[in-house]
């Protein structure tokens, strides 16, 4: 008995390996977290086109850079850009595929959806314990009609090393030189005060069920978890609330065409309703590739996200990149991938 | 075994009077048991050399960092990886704190729930609450610190807000820890009493010994060794406990000498920044988990040397 059920269950696994050998070539990829709902929309829709599949894994953005250092995986994947010279060293080129906004997310009784304003400062201030009741006076000047509860603040980071860290962190030091002295940007940072938890889902929930909480998480996880999101000050001086429209805003803002390497953060931009944390991430991929096919398909896949992925993306609350910035991606970065014999891989 | 090994054959004719076919038998019995033996000896090696090969490698992977930190990496008060800012201290304060807070609400339950099965509980009930002792030992860690950060940690904030305002902690993972390790303890400490001879416990109870005396006098003293060795299981897992402590414990890294504040604990750290790091980063986490190889292996030394004292103390 026991043996046919090992013999059935083992010739099926070899009907089914066979099957997926012989389907289609895949794409392989590694990295960021953070863009992988739309990485996956994406390949659903090519694959049911094309027939072609992807293979990425979500092993964050550290793990993408050192799988496409090490060659293993066609195309790595990132959060946080690459340096210039980093890039360089590595041999590797970077584009920014897709984009999507960051958001503080607060949790105080009484207080309205949307109604509390916060600026750099003050945040940068709450996440280094300087501010630990929500009626203190930096945040009551910030909100004279808002009735400030006597409540404690439980400030909520993300306790992993992520790309999200690194854009809040960004923002901050960007705003605040007491918060780059002492804590400084980076994908894992030594929070002094709060509670850290585990990844976007983790901070929501946190948030969700702590009375004086505050948080900051990809702006799709404030609207599946329903949380009750802050208005921020942008570098105009307004006080702007986080939506596609200003995310978008602060995107245009940017200026890729003067970013030598594509290394650009796209937190604190310029423009009346720029929302000021917003991030892209990028695609990492060698210059020179030993697979030129390989390198060709994962160019085709990125192409047609380029041109058909905006609606899926907006969907999820991501901003798909604009049409300049992705003709410049394939005319400049892409150019720069060449194959064995020298030659370019991507070809208009 | 050795006996047979070191008589020659025409010995073994001489002791045993065994004809031809006994005698190639008796040497075809002898060669399995070397094989046999030889077989198992190099198993048991194998766990050695992989044992050597771990802290080997992680020697030689944590070796740039400890170069480039040298002492600091252990005097350290903050882990601040984007300064490459790395000190140990908060992530050993926390696995240390957490472990002994586990063991020191564990222990105490665990024989509880053990004499209770063992001495006083009814028959039919044994074995149904025995299973169920060990069902909860073979429950994935990462339910408990769902549970931990769903359930518990809820429940102290709102109950305790003084104590854990935010709910997660040093202290709330040490009772993770101890829920996690009690079905550990329950259930070895209720194997080996189960071991104590019938006689032994009817001869005392025969001379009018009441229960708590023939536990404490009759069973205990018999089978300390196997307790501790129960214990010092149920503190290995707690030390290297990784997932559940994620969850509950705070991951704040910096040293705050607290017992119910936030912190963590070196399995969290690692697990929380290795996918994320690389270079100095990469090797001092490596080096960390270098130094939860020490400590752990400090611990089970230590609770070895105590057993022997205790065995040697028994009558």
């Amino acid at each position: 008995m026991l043996k046919r059920v090992a013999a059935t269950l083992l010739s099926t696994s070899l009907v089914l390996g066979a099957t997926s050998a012989t389907a289609a070539e895949t794409i392989t990829g590694a990295g960021a977290t953070f863009p992988y709902p739309v990485y996956s929309q994406w390949a659903d829709a090519y694959q049911d086109k094309t027939d072609i599949g992807l293979n990425y894994q979500a092993i964050g953005s550290g793990g993408g850079i050192q799988q496409i250092t090490a060659k293993t995986v066609t195309f790595g994947a990132s959060d946080a850009p690459m340096k210039p010279d980093e890039l360089k060293k590595n041999h590797l080129v970077q584009w920014p595929q897709i984009m999507g906004g960051v958001v503080p997310v607060v949790h105080i009784e009484g207080i309205d959806k949307g109604a509390l304003k916060l600026d750099g400062k003050t945040l940068a201030d709450i996440y280094q314990g300087k501010i630990t009741r929500w009626n203190d006076d930096a945040i009551a000047r910030l909100n004279p009609d808002l009735d400030l509860p006597d409540q404690q603040i439980t400030p909520v980071y993300r306790a992993e090393g992520s790309g999200t860290n690194f854009l809040f962190t960004h923002y901050l030091t960007q705003v605040s030189e007491d918060f780059a002295n002492n804590v400084g940007e980076g994908k894992s940072v030594a929070w002094p005060s709060g509670v850290g938890a585990k990844a976007n889902a983790g901070v929501a929930s946190q948030v969700g069920s702590t009375n004086g909480a505050i948080g900051y998480v990809e702006s799709a996880y404030a609207t599946e978890n329903n949380l009750n999101v802050a208005q921020l000050e942008n570098k105009a001086g307004n006080f702007v609330t986080a939506n596609p429209d200003s995310f978008k805003a602060a995107a245009a803002n940017a200026d890729w065409e003067n970013a030598p390497g594509l290394y650009l953060v796209l937190t604190n931009q310029p423009g009346d309703n720029s929302w000021p944390i917003v991030g892209a991430s990028f695609i990492l991929m060698h210059t020179k590739v030993q697979n030129a096919d390989a390198a060709k398909r994962a160019l085709d896949f990125f192409d047609w996200a380029y041109k058909n992925g905006g609606e899926a993306a907006s969907k999820l609350n991501y901003i798909p990149m604009p049409q300049n910035v992705a003709d410049m991606v394939r005319k400049e970065i892409w150019s720069q991938i060449k194959g064995p014999n020298g030659q370019q891989v991507w070809q208009q | 075994m050795t006996s047979t090994r070191s008589v020659s054959a025409s010995q073994q004719q001489d002791l045993l009077g065994a004809n031809a076919r006994e005698q190639a038998a008796l040497r075809r019995n002898g060669i399995i048991d070397r094989i046999f033996e030889k077989g198992t000896l190099t198993l048991a090696l194998a766990v050695l050399a992989l044992l050597g090969t771990i802290m080997a490698s992680l020697i030689v992977a944590g070796w740039p960092a400890l170069q480039e930190l040298g002492w600091s990496f252990f005097t350290g008060d903050r882990w601040a990886a984007n300064i490459e800012h790395f000190g140990a201290l908060p992530a050993i304060y926390g696995t240390l704190v957490t472990s002994i807070i586990a063991i020191i609400i564990a222990v105490p339950v665990s024989l509880g729930i053990a004499i209770f099965l063992t001495e006083l509980c009814p028959v039919s009930l044994r074995r149904v609450l025995g299973t169920m002792v060990e069902l909860l030992a073979g429950v994935p860690s990462i339910i408990y610190g769902m549970w931990g950060v769903e359930v518990l940690s809820p429940f102290l904030r709102e109950h305790f807000p003084t104590l854990f305002p935010a709910g997660t902690g040093l202290t709330t993972a040490g009772l993770i820890l101890a829920i996690m390790i009690i079905p550990f303890i329950t259930a070895i400490t209720r194997d080996v009493m189960v071991t104590v001879p019938a006689m032994m416990r009817e001869s005392a109870y025969g001379m009018g010994c009441t229960t708590w005396e023939v536990v404490r006098n009759v069973i205990f003293p018999s089978v300390r060794g196997g307790i501790v060795g129960g214990v010092i299981l149920g503190l290995g897992r707690a030390l290297g406990e990784t997932m559940a402590v994620t969850f509950v414990i705070g991951n704040n890294l910096f040293l705050s000498p607290t017992l119910t504040g936030q912190g963590t604990s070196i399995a969290a750290l690692i697990a929380n920044q290795f996918p994320e790091a690389d270079g100095l980063q990469r090797s001092a986490l490596l080096l960390l988990g270098l130094v939860l190889f020490v400590i752990t292996f400090i611990v089970l030394a230590i609770a070895r040397l105590m057993l022997r004292r205790i065995e040697n103390r028994a009558p």
